[in-house]
């Protein structure tokens, strides 16, 4: 039987396709990759790789540990290379307005009640539930996609991370 | 109206109809004709075509079975066209398409599916992995062309919602897909929360798909939907999307081939390599090759709203401008 290997890139070693145009703005396109943009960035830097109205994915570099952020939704976290732990707190009071959208950065850890916490690699994925708290801590560098609605947070810098040409 | 009930032809297939449509199966191929023209397709290409039809009841926007034939989803109503997206058709006024209510095309795809599907022979499948399609009636694989498709509520895992897959529950590991760690993430979880502390390995979970090219959702946020697919060999159908829709390649590596929606005419190819990620415009159709099986994550928006604001043309043809 055939072996196959199967290709999942990382920060260390990834390589990226492109556009061909034949007839087309290749911007149009907003081609990125995610290693590509956790590389360049700041340690839980939420920089956006996709947009759909008011929806984003951002690609995050997980290094360190993240400030405590809260949640109005469910937000989902992808790790996409290394091993991402994810603490989760049930808030005491409410944190944020269950009607907004996007999550926010906290003052240090707020008051509540531990709920666990998951130890993620490469292929989990885990959710931030909608009115808690979480921080996540990677002991290298890590990479996580993160389906999410775009917040206060949220770094566009299409121009930098697109194939224009 | 829709007839169903014809009796067989001489290789023990049924013909069907729906409103001004007619088809018909031979060995080889299907036979569509409608008031103005007539068309064939080979008839594996077919049903993998309404495979994708029916198990996504229409999708989003066009979905070409070729160059000619195709439906339009209107959610809740559903068109069935011939050359309208096509320009020699349409110069030619040859063009033709009528409307439906969903589940009555639907009804007929799946009475045709079940009639025309052969033992052995499966839609959803690579064609390493299945039989001939071809030949005179024998038997049916019902079975598999009436799976249902995944549809998570929050996520995959999440008590209450869709399930893991295992060896146990019918789906081992794919043969492509043999090297993928099946390890499960570590979650501890404090007493009273084991219902909100949830992480699986989607990795392991998309090894484990029997069916390609076939977005299932595993994660809502509202309504942003992960829609991941493991792909081999072809996209049956060209996707005309009525919004803009992205792919995040997760594993491997898929080319795309991407044309002007109403013409066919070619516009860009579009190769993802894992971790690479490209949104589709709006205005385009695609079609991917994957010759290795891979995953994709299809990220769709999937707000009631958009319809409405494509009929006002608010919705956003590109993805971002910068
Ligand atoms: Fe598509």
């Amino acid at each position: 039987m055939t072996q196959y290997t199967t290709v999942f890139g990382s920060l260390e070693d990834y390589s990226k396709g492109g556009v061909q145009i034949v007839d087309d703005d290749p911007k149009y396109y907003a081609f990125s990759n995610v290693f590509d943009v956790a590389s360049r960035a700041a340690p839980y830097e939420k920089v956006a790789v996709g947009k759909n109205l008011e929806y984003v994915l951002e690609a995050i570099r997980a290094e360190g540990t993240s400030e405590w952020r809260a949640t109005p939704h469910d937000e989902f976290a992808l790790v996409m290379d290394g091993t991402v732990s994810v603490e989760l707190l049930d808030p005491a009071v409410e944190l944020v307005d269950p009607a907004s959208s996007g999550s926010i950065t906290l003052e240090g850890r707020p008051d509540g009640s531990p709920m666990g916490t998951v130890t993620a690699q490469r292929g989990h994925m885990t959710m931030l539930p909608a009115g808690k708290a979480y921080r996540m801590h990677c002991d290298g560098v890590g990479v996580v996609l993160l389906q999410t609605i775009e917040g206060p947070d949220t770094v566009y810098r299409w121009g930098d991370i697109c194939q224009t040409f | 109206m829709t007839m169903i009930d014809e009796a067989p032809n001489s290789l023990g297939y049924r013909p069907f109809s729906v409103g001004g449509f007619t088809f018909a199966r031979d060995e080889y191929f299907v036979t569509v004709e409608w008031p103005t023209g007539n068309h064939q397709m080979p008839v594996d290409h077919w049903l993998r075509c309404i495979q994708r039809d029916v198990a996504w009841e229409f999708f989003y926007g066009i979905v070409n079975f070729d160059s000619v034939i195709g439906t339009m989803n209107h959610y809740g109503t559903v068109d069935m066209f011939a050359g309208r997206f096509n320009e020699a058709y349409r110069r030619a006024e040859v063009d033709y398409n009528e409307t439906f209510d969903e589940e009555e095309l639907l009804g007929c795809f799946r009475a045709m599916l079940s009639d025309w599907t052969n033992e052995g022979y499966d839609p959803f499948a690579a064609p390493l992995e299945t039989g001939s399609a071809f030949g005179p009636s024998s038997g049916d694989n019902d079975e598999a062309v009436t799976r249902k498709r995944v549809v998570a509520e929050r996520m995959v895992s999440v008590p209450g919602d869709e399930p893991l897959r295992s060896d146990e529950s019918g789906f081992p590991v794919n043969r492509a897909f043999a090297d993928v760690d099946q390890s499960e993430p570590v979650i501890e979880a404090e007493p009273g929360y084991e219902s909100e502390v949830c992480s699986f390995n989607l990795y392991a979970y998309l090894s484990r798909s029997d069916v390609t090219w076939n977005p299932s959702i595993v994660s809502a946020c509202k309504e942003s939907l992960y829609c991941p697919t493991t792909e081999e060999f072809t996209l049956p159908v060209i996707h005309g999307n009525d919004r803009v829709e992205w792919f995040v390649q997760l594993s491997d590596e898929i080319q795309w081939d991407v044309e002007d929606r109403d013409t066919g005419a070619k516009r860009a190819r579009v190769i993802m390599k894992a971790g690479d990620v490209a949104a589709m415009p709006a205005d385009i159709r695609h079609t991917g090759y994957s010759p290795k099986r891979s995953m994709l994550l299809v990220w769709e928006n999937g707000s009631p709203r958009i319809p409405e604001m494509i009929a006002k043309g608010e919705a956003p043809v590109h993805p971002v401008d910068f």
